[in-house]
């Protein structure tokens, strides 16, 4: 116990959920290395965990299966870091990439580079990025010409996240067979045959920004008081804006140039972590647990559930999504009825 | 109680304009805020009461002229220079969702921050100060959101008292109250100038309170100063007409012998 009863302090149940979602992240890990199509003993298993493993156990376990849950961890960390941040700064639990126009614009972008101007590889990331970034900039460009913010700036992102999406199925429509198939790729994200240099990649990215991000997260106490307030306070507001969407917007861009647009995660993770404490100030850690859970779960469930059929992630939590959007909808409108 | 204030403080505005977007709200404003006096702002709805105040707490980047705080333009202090110096709390603040009243009010400690370091005794000093002052000290583990309007609003200046500034503007801090809270957290304001040497500056819409409370008046319309001085000098029926277009008779306030206006 601390001698000072009012000093900023982690809230007691934020600490619990932080211990218990690791907990679930590593049930996870066991769940997902273990089970499924080939289900190693437990002796075959730790044979190769230990690095005298029979071949076969090696490939399956050590360069499919761990790769792709340890990225499956770093892009749910990145994507809900990122929603947190965007949530918190337009004190809006709508607020995320998704519907500011990124994640459907990198799929454009994706959908561009590979289908109109026939490159493929690094290229069609790229692209990506660019789409993503170029929407986002597109839809705060029109919402502050419009002075629109919080609500209405959502509603902005909502529009033209509806005009892209237009514009990527009439691309499909347009695409060869064989170019339509990767395309499609590109509209829900997937972790299907993930490779160890896009897992370190991911890895690495979060061990660089998420650091960063705790540093900013502190600004978020301010900010969520309202501009005005938080500069009366000694903070620089714009510049703080600048630099924490900065970092929303790496860290989404990181997530999608590893596996494409994995939708839903930026947006519940955050609700879920501050529904579970209630508490505001969630910091960091927690979302983060929450996004790499959500997201290695989603993933196990989109391995197996229709195997040997893969379901692509971004397509199971796009579903999630929608429904926790209708829940989160329907309990605000019951809220200011 | 020791709310220290160390030096005389000293705010003022030279020929102040300030615009929102291409239109221009406050116009060629001069005016100086008593040291240590309680100054009330009044003035028909969108006369440019808040923008004036965010303004003088540079919130709003002049567009001519200056203001100066403490012997210095305002703008060659640092953000967090200004936080030390003068508070400012705004008719828009909002409470995050959740935020429990100890929390909410330890956030005013932000402008004395330091590197590394977290917590001090003098932070735990300060909002304890800043919650006996305000008799929220037994709300400090309730949500702000399950707060009436009352107790929420005390929050909110416990949470300017915890800057500790010898400056604190308020944008209409008794709005939304009902009159025994209104009454309450005039009283609480006019204790804190009295015994906490506090320079205040507050926008109100009663001008019954306002002329009972303030020590210094600041009449405006239409984005510039019409007349200011005490209450007795100023509060006369031809200056209310000219203010509000409101025709009146002005009497002595039966209880503090202040003027009251009693409209027609
Ligand atoms: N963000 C804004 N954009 C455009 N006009 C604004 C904005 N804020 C205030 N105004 C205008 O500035 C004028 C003064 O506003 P304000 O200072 O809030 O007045 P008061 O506090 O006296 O009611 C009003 O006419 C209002 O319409
Ligand atoms: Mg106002």
């Amino acid at each position: 116990m601390s001698k000072f009863r009012f000093a900023p302090h982690a809230n007691p149940l934020l600490k619990r959920c932080q211990l218990y979602l690791l907990l679930g992240c590593m049930a996870l890990c066991l769940a997902t290395l273990t089970g499924g199509q080939y289900d190693p003993s437990a002796s075959r298993l730790l044979a190769t965990l230990l690095g005298h493993g029979d071949p076969l156990t090696n490939l399956i376990i050590l360069d499919l299966r761990l790769p792709r849950f340890l990225a499956a961890l770093g892009i749910g960390a990145a994507l809900a870091v990122s929603g947190s941040i965007f949530q918190r700064t337009a004190g809006n639990p709508l607020a995320s990439p998704d519907l500011v126009g990124f994640t459907v614009g990198s799929a454009s972008g994706a959908l561009v580079t590979l289908l109109l101007l026939q490159l493929s590889g690094n290229a069609v990331i790229l692209g990506a990025l660019l789409g993503g970034v170029l929407s986002a900039l597109l839809v705060t460009g029109i919402a502050h010409v419009a002075q629109a913010r919080g609500e209405r700036m959502i509603m902005v992102g909502i529009a033209i996240a509806a005009l892209l999406a237009a514009l990527n199925e009439y691309l499909l429509t347009r695409a060869e067979l064989d170019d339509a198939q990767e395309a499609r790729l590109w509209l829900f994200g997937s972790l299907d045959s993930l490779s160890w240099s896009k897992a370190l990649m991911v890895l690495g990215g979060c061990a660089l920004l998420l650091p960063i991000a705790a540093q900013l997260g502190q600004r978020l106490r301010l900010l969520e008081l309202g501009n005005d307030l938080a500069e009366a306070l000694g903070l620089p507001v714009a510049y703080s804006q600048y630099a924490l969407l900065l970092v929303a917007l790496a860290l989404t861009a990181l997530a999608i140039a590893t596996a494409g647009p994995i939708g839903f995660i930026a947006l519940a993770a955050p609700q879920l972590v501050k529904r579970l404490t209630h508490t505001s100030d969630i910091g960091i850690v927690a979302p983060a647990l929450m996004g790499a859970l959500l997201t290695a779960a989603a993933d196990l469930l989109a391995q197996r559930l229709l195997a040997p059929f893969q379901i692509p992630v971004g397509l199971l939590t796009g579903a999630l999504g929608g429904l926790y959007l209708i829940y989160l909808l329907a309990s605000q409108w019951r809220r200011t009825l | 109680m020791n709310i220290h204030v160390s030096y005389p403080s000293r705010l003022y505005s030279d020929k102040l304009s300030l615009d929102c977007g291409s239109t221009r709200i406050c116009h060629d404003i001069s005016v100086a805020i008593p040291d240590r006096g309680f100054t009330v702002i009044i003035g028909p709805n969108g006369c440019g009461k808040s923008t004036l105040l965010r303004g003088l707490s540079r919130l709003v980047r002049p567009s001519a002229g200056k203001v100066h705080l403490d012997g210095k333009v305002i703008s060659d202090y640092s953000t967090r220079e200004v936080a030390q110096r003068l508070g400012l709390l705004p008719q828009s603040a909002q409470a995050p969702e959740g935020i429990r009243v100890g929390e909410l009010v330890s956030r005013g400690r932000f402008p004395y921050r330091r590197a590394f370091s977290t917590w001090s005794d003098e932070d735990e000093r300060a909002v304890l100060a800043a919650l006996q002052a305000t008799s929220t000290l037994e709300l400090i583990d309730r949500e702000v959101d399950t707060l009436s309007g009352g107790q929420r609003q005390r929050v909110w200046i416990a949470l300017a008292l915890a800057q500790e500034t010898p400056v604190l503007l308020l944008d209409e801090p008794t709005t939304f109250l009902d009159i025994a809270h209104q009454i309450e957290l005039l009283n609480l304001l006019r204790n804190l100038k009295e015994t906490g040497n506090r320079t205040l500056v507050a926008v109100l819409h009663d001008l019954n309170h306002a002329c009972r409370y303030a020590d210094h008046l600041i009449a405006m319309r239409d984005g510039r100063i019409l007349f200011e001085g005490s209450p007795a000098e100023i509060i006369t029926p031809s200056n209310i007409e000219a203010l509000f277009g409101l025709r009146c008779v002005v009497i002595s306030d039966p209880v503090s012998g202040t003027p009251l206006v009693v409209p027609r």
